[in-house]
């Protein structure tokens, strides 16, 4: 009894808090030179999928991922007011209990509909998606050989599961095949892919990197949240485009993107995926989407079948924009426009926050990304155009970021 | 193939090298994070280029493991079976 600590004492306690300190500091860093916070922006008003009031300012929007320009269909709102009266604001419940009502269903068919494919699973949001799937399909044994400029959420789910973890460089077809070369004989693998990655807005070489993958007997998972209704003829992704999507094993998407909503999915033609409904923890441990959000989901993803003209618009708007800021004297992460996001690589953080500030003054959002989040330890102003800005728009949108790098000393 | 420790010590000291900037004196306990200050795209290309060197993999949950250099050496030989 002596050793043990007398409950009135209390112990000196070592601060959980204290391995934040260095990003505490870079942020007060930053703060401290008097820039807004790229990181507190509240829009006052949502005026159109591409206009919003923030700080009593009109302002541009061009890092939404509202690729299509969905959310204020009005077909789109009709059917999640629809649902709203019929099926109340929430499931409460899982999808394995009381949380699947008939618009889940409809959902679900929606995406086999859209992909063409047998088999849907609805998560309550795209990240859920990755970390489900990949930590439930690649357990202890098996390889999962992922590109190293993967999402979080596809690491988080490697690092939810047991299996072998083993990257490559970035978009590496060679690389990539070293590493599926020396995976023991008779190991499972899952090889993890993007379509667009979104960071610097580049497309994988899907077709030589699936038929690599398909080679040494890896099952495929792709991403394309970030093509989901823009890339490929029918919209179904970067897969599709290069005509290899029949050889995805596994497709994950969003509906937080072009469907213009919340949620994320997975689709396959996989004989026995409707076991992953009773093994996936993150799919059966959450409450289901509310009936509002799926209703609106369905509606806009048949829409987004027959969306040819909007697609063809969105490309001109991401030529436009790529050629007018190259002229302007940018340096953009690719060389050609690839999706629908452009992104406009800043020499430093201190640079970058101060850009962005100067286009939020300008009257144009764009997201802000640093280190960790994107590759190379780059800051970027991340652009994602929508098939909802005017071509007008697009010129004005030029204009700003040209005024703006002259302001900031970017521009020589 | 059978390799000796101070066979494969001296081949990834070779590979240290080009990532070696303070040029640090490599003895067993050198560790990667804390006295080379190795950062995450350091640690991407150090650990493929051995992996090629070798012809092995070193997977992300066998790297969490190796926090020096002796540790990589002996993960190396036992890899290399």
């Amino acid at each position: 009894m002596t050793d043990m600590i007398s409950e009135n004492q209390t112990a000196d306690h070592a601060d959980l808090f204290s391995k934040f300190d260095p990003l505490i500091k870079m942020r007060t860093d930053l703060l401290s030179t008097g820039v807004t916070d790229p990181f507190g922006l509240v829009m006052e008003r949502v005026i159109s999928p591409t206009v919003a009031m923030c700080n009593g300012r009109e302002t541009i929007l061009l890092g939404t991922y509202n690729y299509m320009g969905m959310t204020f269909d009005p077909d789109v709102i009709a059917a999640g007011k629809q649902a709203l009266d019929d099926f109340g604001s929430g499931t409460t419940g899982s999808r394995v209990l009381n949380g699947t009502y008939s618009p889940h269903k409809a959902v679900e068919q929606a995406l086999c509909d859209f992909y063409d494919m047998k088999h849907a699973m609805v998560f309550s949001t795209g990240y859920q998606a990755n970390l489900g799937i990949i930590s439930t399909i690649a357990g202890k044994g098996d390889y999962i050989v992922l590109d190293i400029d993967s999402h979080a959420s596809i690491w988080d789910g490697c690092k939810m599961g047991d299996a072998e973890v083993v990257p490559f460089k970035h978009n590496d077809i060679e690389a990539m095949e070293k590493r599926l070369r020396r995976i023991p004989e008779g190991a499972g693998k899952l090889v993890v892919l993007e379509g667009v990655y979104s960071m610097l807005g580049d497309i994988a070489p899907l077709k030589e990197m699936i038929a690599t993958a398909k080679k040494y007997g890896a099952m495929v998972l792709v991403d394309e949240a970030h093509s989901m209704g823009f890339i490929g003829p029918n919209g179904r992704g970067v897969a599709e485009e290069q005509g290899v999507l029949d050889d995805v094993d596994f497709v994950i998407g969003t509906f937080s993107k072009s469907v213009g909503t919340v949620g994320g999915f997975c689709v396959s033609n996989h004989p026995k995926f409707e076991v992953m409904r009773l093994v996936c923890r993150p799919y059966v441990f959450t409450a289901s989407l509310p009936p509002s959000v799926v209703a609106t989901a369905c509606t806009s993803i048949r829409k987004l079948m027959d969306a040819g003209e909007k697609r063809a618009h969105l490309w001109e708007n991401s030529k436009t924009l790529h050629k007018g800021l190259t002229d302007a004297g940018f340096q953009l992460g690719t060389t050609e426009p690839q999706s629908a996001i452009i992104s406009v690589i800043m020499p430093d953080l201190e640079r970058g926050a101060a850009m962005w500030e100067a286009l939020l003054h300008e009257g144009l959002y764009v997201n802000l990304a640093r280190p960790p989040a994107t590759p190379a330890n780059m800051t970027l102003l991340r652009c994602s155009l929508c098939a909802e800005h005017s071509a007008e728009q697009v010129q004005q949108i030029i204009g700003m970021f040209t005024r703006a790098g002259e302001a900031v000393n970017i521009l020589g | 193939m059978t390799m000796d420790r101070q066979d494969v010590s001296a081949r990834i000291i070779a590979l240290i090298e080009p990532f070696n900037k303070k040029e640090v004196a490599i003895t067993d306990a050198t560790r990667f994070t804390d006295d080379l200050e190795f950062d995450s795209l350091t640690v991407m290309d150090f650990v493929a280029a051995i992996e090629d060197e070798f012809d092995i993999i070193i997977s992300m949950n066998q790297q969490a493991e190796i926090e020096n250099f002796g540790q990589l050496v002996d993960a190396v030989m036992k890899l290399q079976g």
